[in-house]
């Protein structure tokens, strides 16, 4: 698409990755209108923005609990013991690469990584940890936080409703 | 109650006042279900919670009493630290700046203030549905200065000119305006300073949409040379933060006005809310960025909006201030309400008849784009299917 893939993004790019960020569906036609730019422009910016990586994917915020699928989070403290040459990122790759890890962060403080963990059920969950994360080489120890509620992920509010509502016609 | 009886219970002067041409509108759209509405006056967004946050705060900590009439003494001064960094215009948070019950209050502080009976007011229109309405309920004369589409709604002040007698005693102007999202070039506010020196004429200055301005500066009237003596400044946070419901503005004006104006204040109002001046002192040192984050979107919408309508063939001009597209419908051989009842009836779209803010807005209907994206699309689409079924 795109003549040069690995051209860095500017500003305009990054204009155009909040569009699809508060809504990944909206068409480059539209875009186009918003930020006054050529459709064709913006769908070369666009395939450029994915070839370079900056739009890993798209995907639909859903609410599991809403769509009656529930399932089990937790946040795990892991302590590691960096290695040589590689530091933590070794032992975070070993950690990353199972998909019942959804998120791993190297965090400042009292622990080295930060886990969530999915899982069907709080067995699922504390099975992993056992069997697949704490006998890793290098970690040290974990602290298993079950998550009881999520009210807040990625920015979205799951819990509750705003009912405020605006007249239709104001002055 | 008869009619005839109702009407003698009430002063001459509220029975003569023009009844609010959105008022009717209201009345049907709530018997309607399903109505996508461009008919409102205000932001889509709910006030950031960090100012929601900072007056629940407060409220806890027990600040629901009287402030001072003027209000907040550090309400006061961070208005007067805002007019000055932005704008460069100085005043004195101690005697220059009067805290007021959103802008409406302010509004009609300055009009009776300085309004003796039969003087006369000029008032570009269209404009703002209250401006006349206060004149009137002050005493004065409302004296309607005509823009046009032709001008994308500027108003022309040497038609200012022609128009003052020896009885006008100020100019009440609206930039960036509602309903037309006008804005005036810098050059012609400067031309309009010198014509209120000339004829010492004082200029009321409703700024209530001044952050709202996409792709041109704001001019803030008196900061323009020799202006800042004769002229009453109204500001708020209703439309830069979300606010309208908080009913929280200010008004700037030399001392003298301001002792004016904080004599009927303290008698009709006494002081604005306290919790929602903690939440305006909240906004004004740290709300930025949501300003920022707000004037992105609406600049977005604004793009989609008036692209939409000029692709139906509704002439739309580039609305470069506020928050609304003022499309002609004149195409469509309907006059503003005809055009504003069959959209609402037929379609579900609510819209403002553009001749509820003055003669010169028929022909025309005002279009909010504070709405969602989606919202503007599915309006678009709507207007659309309307507009072809004529």
């Amino acid at each position: 698409m795109s003549e040069r893939a690995d051209r860095p993004l500017d500003d305009v790019d990054r204009r155009i990755l909040h569009v699809l960020e508060r809504d990944a569906q909206t068409e480059p036609r539209q875009i186009g209108i918003m930020l006054d730019l050529e459709p064709a422009d913006v769908s070369a910016r666009i395939a450029n923005a994915e070839a370079v990586g900056a739009i890993v994917r798209r995907k639909v915020v859903v609410n599991w609990e809403r769509a009656g699928e529930p399932f089990v989070l937790a946040l795990i403290e892991v302590k590691v013991t960096p290695q040589r040459e590689t530091g933590f990122d070794a032992i975070a790759e070993r950690i990353y690469r199972f998909p019942e890890a959804r998120s791993v962060y190297l965090v400042s403080g009292t622990y080295d990584l930060a886990v969530h963990v999915l899982g069907r059920t709080m067995q699922d969950v504390a099975m992993f940890v056992a069997e697949k994360l704490a006998p890793l080489d290098g970690v040290q120890s974990t602290v298993t936080h079950f998550m009881l509620r999520r009210y807040k992920e990625d920015g979205d509010i799951l819990v509750g409703h705003e009912t405020a509502e605006r007249l239709a016609v104001t002055p | 109650v008869s009619g005839a009886t109702a009407s003698t219970r009430l002063s001459r002067r509220v029975t003569e006042l023009p009844p609010s041409g959105i008022r009717r509108f209201f009345d049907l759209i709530t018997t309607l279900e399903g109505v996508i509405s461009l008919g409102v006056g205000e932001p889509d967004f709910t006030t950031p919670w960090h100012i929601r946050e900072a007056a629940i705060h407060s409220l806890e900590r027990g600040y629901t009493m009287y402030t001072s009439n003027l209000g907040l003494p550090d309400l006061r001064r961070a208005i007067a630290r805002h007019l000055a960094g932005r704008y460069g215009v100085e005043y004195d948070p101690d005697a220059e700046i009067l805290v007021t019950v959103g802008v409406s209050e302010g509004l009609d502080l300055a009009l009776r203030a300085v309004l003796d009976p039969g003087d006369e007011v000029l008032i570009p229109e269209p404009s703002y549905v209250s401006y006349g309405p206060c004149a009137l309920l002050a005493g004065g004369t409302p004296v309607y200065v005509p823009a046009s589409r032709e001008s994308d709604f500027e108003v022309s002040v040497d038609e200012i000119a022609r128009r003052i007698t020896p009885r006008s005693r100020a100019i009440l102007i609206g930039y960036p305006n509602n309903p037309t999202g006008a804005v005036m070039p810098r050059a012609e506010l400067e031309r309009l300073a010198r014509l209120a020196a000339e004829r010492d004429l004082l200029v009321i200055s409703d700024e209530i949409y001044d952050r709202l301005v996409y792709g041109v500066e704001h001019t803030c009237f008196p900061a323009l040379g020799g202006a800042r003596e004769r002229t009453v400044l109204l500001g708020g946070f209703s439309k830069s933060y979300a606010m309208t419901g908080w009913r929280i503005g200010y008004l700037a004006a030399p001392a003298d006005l301001i002792a004016g104006m904080v004599k009927i204040h303290q008698y009709a109002a006494l002081c604005a809310p306290i919790m929602s001046q903690k939440a305006a002192i909240e906004a004004l040192t740290r709300g930025e960025a949501d300003v920022e984050a707000m004037v992105g979107e609406y600049d977005e919408r604004r793009r989609v909006l008036v692209h939409g309508l000029n692709a139906l063939g509704l002439d739309t001009f580039e609305p470069r201030g506020a928050f609304y597209a003022f499309p002609s419908i004149r195409s469509t051989g309907l006059s503003s309400e005809q055009f504003a009842e069959r959209l609402l009836l037929e379609q579900r779209v609510a819209v403002v008849p553009g001749s509820a803010f003055g003669p010169s807005g028929e022909g025309h209907v005002r279009c909010c784009y504070a709405t969602s994206m989606a919202g503007i699309v599915e309006a678009l689409d709507r207007i659309g299917r309307f507009v072809a079924s004529l």
